[in-house]
């Protein structure tokens, strides 16, 4: 114990005295306790003196051609048992600082990783091809739980090929959209309804106590816009006033039925149902009302998103009415747009 | 000590710092010389000398190898294992090019076009990327982004026929001849990246990886269809 003690106390200037200072509490003491309060505080308490030490200890390393290294660790074990005052501390410090470091490199590759999401990518296409069909048939037991699957390849697919079904949608029915694009609404409706109706839904869910959580949510709402896909791809194109009602009703109805009944599986209290069924059928259908409306054959008029109250309402006309209604609201409208 | 030994051995490099305590005072000495003559000529060959017209070459032939081999998908791995992203730089911009000015009754709808389908392009690509790596897949991402990028070419070469389809009328023939275009590019463009995309996916998802693409490429194909000029 004694001849390490002389080597470290004749490489470098700065654990003599902690030696010395060792000596002294042995003799006083003879007691193997540290006491803490007499620790030196103000060696290497604040991470950036921290770094410095790291440097200087490793600096006094290099100079000392690797003896003083095998030396240090001695010290280290030795001191890591006994304790001394300020080289303890200075230990300890060193130790958190690596640590916080470690933490610090590791929290950030965590959330910058895209792995995160890998578990929520993990399907087959079977069972997306199964969940799909599901999605329509509504369920009949909601005394107990049912299960929702926590993926997000299927609805995040539904989102982009409403997207695409709406860009169809708009390209036909010829609307213009000034000071914004045609791509950008599509996807901004299609993402803000997927994305702010599943948070809004959540929100309710955790006001009312219903057992869900957010990506089930979101995959629920997704899948959910597998009955608007049809429908919307059906009525684009064959253009039945009659027709998109009934798909409405049905298709629309049919997957609203099914959502409904799995929140209803999920949550206790008639009222707390209630709120958040009736929210999420009202919300649903009335999407699919706008889909299907604000996109139609515009036969007089200009949708301008930032114009102000300026500009007339513009018409739409539905297929069915006669041409000289038609032709009077048309001429209607055109006198207005000529005294403003 | 060394270090001691060092700083009194007389050696003035710094004759006014010499009273200032640096922890390491050895001297800076050598040569700072790369060896030259190498013996694989070609890995070390600099190119930083070589003429102006021989670099430009050099990536010309690269990106028309590349695309030769999206007009002819085989098996290769060249596409993947140089990626460049010239040439879908390239497509992007004759193709949104091409596409601005269609369909819109005044001056002012002429920029978000281009604007349009630069990001559709670049945004969609993206996202079919990040699907294929989160799906398991080994492929990296200017890789994907490449291989994406370099198949929009049947499609751009579409919209050339037709532009010029167009300008000869517009009518149900023409749009026929269109359309028969426009799917038969489509279809070239889908199989191309799925030729390169797909192997790099475990077997039984390879149909989840298609689908964002067949998407990607329809969206492209649905605004060469609907293109109408002025």
């Amino acid at each position: 114990m004694a001849a390490p003690g002389a080597a470290g106390g004749g490489r470098s200037g700065v654990p003599a005295a902690e030696w010395g200072g060792f000596e002294d509490n042995m003799q006083g003491g003879g007691s193997a306790v540290i006491d803490m309060e007499n620790m030196d505080d103000t060696s290497g308490s604040s991470f950036e003196d921290m770094g410095e030490m790291h440097q200087r200890m490793k600096e006094e390393e290099e100079e000392a051609d690797g003896e003083a290294g095998a030396g240090e660790e001695e010290d280290g074990e030795f001191l890591g048992m006994k304790g001394l005052r300020g080289q303890l501390g200075r230990q300890v410090a060193d130790q958190m600082w690596q640590v916080g470091k470690r933490q610090a490199s590791r929290a950030f590759s965590l959330y910058a990783n895209i792995d995160i999401l890998r578990p929520y990518f993990d399907v087959e296409p079977v069972q997306v091809r199964a969940r799909l069909l599901e999605s329509m048939i509504p369920v009949k037991m909601i005394n107990f739980p049912q299960k929702i699957a926590g993926e997000l390849y299927g609805p995040l697919m539904l989102v982009f090929t409403l997207v695409a079904i709406l860009l169809h949608g708009m390209k036909t029915s010829d609307t213009i959209i000034r000071e914004g694009t045609l791509m950008g609404t599509a996807i901004g409706t299609c993402f803000g309804y997927w994305l702010g109706v599943s948070s809004f839904m959540y929100f309710l869910a955790y006001l009312c106590n219903a057992q869900i959580t957010m990506v089930q949510m979101l995959s629920l709402l997704g899948y959910g816009l597998f009955g608007h896909c049809i429908t919307l791809l059906v009525t684009y194109n064959i253009h039945f006033h009659s027709l998109f009602y009934i798909f409405w009703l049905v298709v629309g109805g049919l997957s609203t039925l099914r959502m409904v009944a799995v929140l209803v599986s999920r949550t206790v209290g008639h009222t707390q149902r209630l709120i958040l069924c009736g929210t999420l059928a009202a919300l649903h259908m009335l999407f699919l009302l706008y889909l299907h409306f604000a996109y139609h054959k515009v036969v007089e008029g200009i949708l301008d998103t930032l114009e102000g109250p300026n500009m007339p309402p513009f018409q739409r006309v539905a297929r069915d009415i006669p041409v000289v209604s038609n032709a009077v609201l048309n001429t209607t409208a055109k006198a207005i747009a000529l005294t403003l | 000590m060394a270090a001691a030994e060092g700083s009194g051995a007389g050696e003035t490099l710094f004759p006014g710092l010499a009273d200032m305590s640096i922890s390491q005072d050895i001297p800076v000495e050598g040569e700072i010389t790369v060896p030259v003559g190498s013996n694989s000529p070609d890995e070390d060959y600099s190119t930083l000398d070589e003429p102006v017209k021989d670099t430009i070459m050099r990536d010309l032939k690269a990106v028309g190898k590349k695309f030769v081999h999206v007009m002819y998908p085989r098996k290769s791995s060249a596409l993947l294992r140089d990626w460049d992203l010239w040439g879908p730089l390239v497509l992007c911009v004759a193709l949104a090019l091409m596409l601005q000015g269609g369909s819109a009754d005044s001056k002012d709808d002429g920029g978000p076009q281009f604007a349009e389908v630069f990001v559709i392009i670049w945004f969609g690509a993206v996202v079919i990327t990040l699907n294929s790596k989160l799906l398991g897949g080994t492929i990296s991402f200017f890789q994907s982004l490449c291989v994406l990028g370099y198949c929009v070419m049947p499609l751009t070469v579409a919209m050339l026929v037709c532009r010029l389809v167009l300008l000869a009328g517009g009518g149900t023939v023409s749009f026929i001849i269109r359309l028969i275009v426009v799917g038969a590019m489509f279809a070239w463009s889908t199989l191309a990246s799925t030729a390169f995309l797909a192997d790099s996916q475990p077997p039984n998802r390879k149909a989840l990886v298609v689908y964002p693409i067949f998407l990607f490429y329809f969206v492209i194909s649905w605004m060469i269809l609907t293109f109408t000029p002025q």
